[in-house]
């Protein structure tokens, strides 16, 4: 069973500007956010079977939702993230304690290497991709790799609308890779091409790129992303997966999705 | 490419991720070159590999630009340290580490920044003044108690020498020295550069600093076997320079024109001249009674060949004398750790060296001279161009020829009639 690490949005707005998908005059509707959240949480709960781990929201921490950024974990092992911008600096500890506090073998990186967790480190049981230039840094991965003793692949992210690698990265569990190619430089797309294979690497639409297609949580063969990602969808069925497609455009205010929203744990 | 360099290092997955083609790819781009140091490629996937990368551009601001370009993808700048130095013990003596030096050009780093070793020859020290950031070649025996003396090998890099942008015989990756090779096309790019550096010394002469030198050293041998006429053409044509020899290059030179002898020997009959071996004692004699060369050729007593055209046309002369010199000629430097310095003085500016039929005067110019400098090795002996090609620099020719066919053929080839 799938268990998420996820936070409510008690606290979440938009008090800063650290993506370009962020306005500060674009107010979140917290009623309607909470909705979204809630709304999220029944299809993981009810639809995917999974085991919701909730952490406690911080006041004057808006972010603190977005646990995938939270840090790394395999098995026992954590490594809390190292944010670049220090707006979400300041959620550092809440994540390293929550991780302590369960149990959790915690692992600290050098002092001054960036790294935010499962929003630039995912991938297939044998390879992992890990996004770097926008925000985690590149060197990170070479600790990484030796911490979790996985080959972690690094891929340049070249397009700011795509900070993170879970916003245009999408590992399914059967192997194939839903992605959007113009978020990385061309070293990335033939590196991605050559580990995932040419057949498995499926390319979303801008349009729905633009939606965060990709900002998706796959459990088996259930598959929740934002609503409104038409062709996505239509592959997914067609592939015999089970889209499961939710509302949460409050939070493209900030510019995060479902996938944001939440950290796998095993 | 210029004397800009750093070390990088890179690690991670690096291979499989083409992160390493994608920064040897920013490298050239950028208009840098790089030179793979060690790569280490890890035996399985979930190993991680490392290279060290020594990365050369153009200037200083380039090798900025492009180590900037590299940092995000995982370069990093190695961590160096400055060098160490210690004071010398006493006048005349190295600290008992000190580092010795090769002729390549050297650097070291001083207060975090990589300096040039300024003066850079072969089997020295290197004296450092932190104060003034600034670090020379020294010889032993130039050493005064206390200075700063650079020891181990910790933050002193050798540059590897460039190959020159001149496709010419120099430009080959190795020192050649072949008694079998043909020596026409050698001599044909020798002329070339020669060519060349007098237009840059014309240029110079004019105002501006003077660094478009060539150098010849040359042997007796050179007035025997009948190449004083071409060299001579050479001197007044204003291709050489700086000339340095011995005491007997200079008597028998103005033996011949004096007496119409070398040695004893006539040079046009090529017979043996009744008491032609008190000729060059002679020669010596005047000169010393006149009281220098240059004397001798302003009072027209002098008035042909190499020591007439050399002080004519303001050519630097150091004449370094040796135990079995006679008289010795005034202006021959007796003392071999004078001589040694004042041949280093007239090295600066100096871009090509002829060593022509001469073993010593060869072989202590070869010491002195950096690696950067095309050297040309004539000597009918093999061994002599073979020792100096020795050195291991690339841009070491050596000729295994007679000294007057090779002068003459340099000549004829520069437009000489003779």
């Amino acid at each position: 069973m799938s268990r998420f690490l996820v936070c409510p949005p008690d606290h979440f707005s938009i008090d800063y500007e650290i993506n370009p998908w962020m306005r500060l005059s674009n107010r979140v509707q917290p009623d309607r956010a909470r909705l979204q959240w809630q709304g999220l949480m029944e299809v993981l709960a009810d639809k995917v079977g999974a085991t919701l781990e909730r952490m406690a929201p911080v006041p004057g921490l808006p972010d603190m939702v977005f646990t995938a950024n939270a840090g790394s974990v395999l098995g026992r092992k954590a490594v809390p993230s190292r944010f670049r911008h220090p707006e979400r600096r300041r959620e550092e500890p809440f994540f390293e304690q929550w991780f302590r506090d369960h149990g959790y073998d915690v692992a600290t990186l050098e002092e001054g290497l960036y790294f935010e967790g499962a929003g630039d480190l995912l991938g297939f049981p044998e390879a992992w991709f890990g996004g770097y230039r926008q925000r985690s840094d590149i060197r990170s991965y070479a600790s990484l790799s030796e911490l979790f003793g996985r080959e972690i692949i690094p891929v340049e992210l070249v397009d700011r609308r795509f900070y993170h690698l879970d916003t245009c990265f999408c590992p399914l569990s059967g192997g194939e890779l839903l992605y959007y190619p113009p978020a990385f430089d061309l070293y990335a797309r033939k590196v991605i091409a050559d580990r995932v294979g040419q057949d498995l690497c499926v390319a979303v639409p801008e349009s729905e790129a633009l939606r965060f297609a990709c900002n998706a949580v796959c459990v088996g063969k259930q598959v929740v992303l934002p609503e409104g990602c038409v062709e996505t969808m239509a592959w997914l069925a067609a592939r015999g997966y089970e889209p499961c497609p939710v509302p949460l455009d409050e939070f493209m205010k900030a510019g995060g999705s479902a996938k944001c929203l939440t950290l796998a744990l095993d | 490419m210029g004397n800009a360099q750093e070390t990088v290092l890179l690690q991670g997955h690096i291979i499989d991720s083409l992160i390493l083609a994608k920064v040897l790819d920013v490298i050239l781009m950028l208009g840098g070159a790089f030179d793979l140091l060690d790569v280490q490629i890890g035996s399985q996937r979930d190993q991680p590999s490392r290279a060290r990368i020594l990365i050369r551009a153009p200037s200083g601001q380039q090798l900025a630009d492009i180590l900037q370009a590299i940092q995000p993808h995982g370069a990093r700048v190695e961590r160096e340290s400055d060098c160490c130095a210690e004071p010398a013990p006493a006048d005349g003596v190295l600290p008992p580490t000190f580092y010795a030096t090769t002729h390549l050009p050297t650097q070291v780093r001083l207060g975090g920044q990589w300096i040039d070793v300024e003066g850079i020859e072969m089997d020295v020290a290197i004296r450092v003044e932190d104060a003034a950031a600034t670090a020379q070649a020294v010889p032993m025996g130039q050493v005064r108690q206390g200075d700063r003396i650079v020891i181990g090998r910790e933050g002193v890099r050798v540059l590897p020498l460039e190959r020159p942008k001149e496709r010419d015989v120099f430009s080959f990756m190795q020192a050649q020295v072949s008694s079998e090779r043909p020596h026409r096309h050698i001599i044909a790019d020798i002329a070339g550069r020669m060519t060349a550096l007098r237009e840059g010394y014309r240029e110079a002469r004019s105002g501006g600093r003077q660094d478009s030198l060539v150098l010849l050293v040359g042997g007796p041998a050179i007035v025997h076997a009948g190449g004083r006429d071409a060299l001579t053409w050479l001197i007044e044509s204003e291709f050489i320079h700086v000339l340095f020899g011995g005491n007997a290059l200079a008597a028998h030179d103005m033996e011949a024109h004096l007496y119409g002898t070398s040695l004893g020997y006539g040079l046009s009959a090529g017979r043996a001249v009744p008491h032609g071996h008190e000729h060059h004692l002679r020669t010596i004699n005047r000169i010393r009674a006149i009281g220098s060369i240059e004397k001798a050729v302003a009072s027209g007593v002098i008035t042909g060949g190499i020591m007439a055209a050399s002080v004519r046309h303001d050519v630097r002369m150091v004449l370094a004398g040796s135990i079995r010199d006679d008289g010795p000629l005034p202006g021959v430097i007796t003392d071999s750790v004078q001589a040694q310095a004042a041949m280093r003085a007239a090295l600066p500016g100096v871009k090509l060296a002829l060593l022509v039929a001469s073993t010593l005067h060869a072989v202590a110019t070869g010491n002195l001279l950096p690696a950067t400098v095309p050297t040309v090795c004539v000597d009918v002996n093999q061994a002599v161009p073979t020792k100096l090609a020795d050195r291991g620099s690339f841009q070491a020719v050596g000729l295994v020829m007679d000294a007057a066919s090779f002068l003459r053929e340099l000549a004829r080839e520069l437009g000489w009639k003779g």
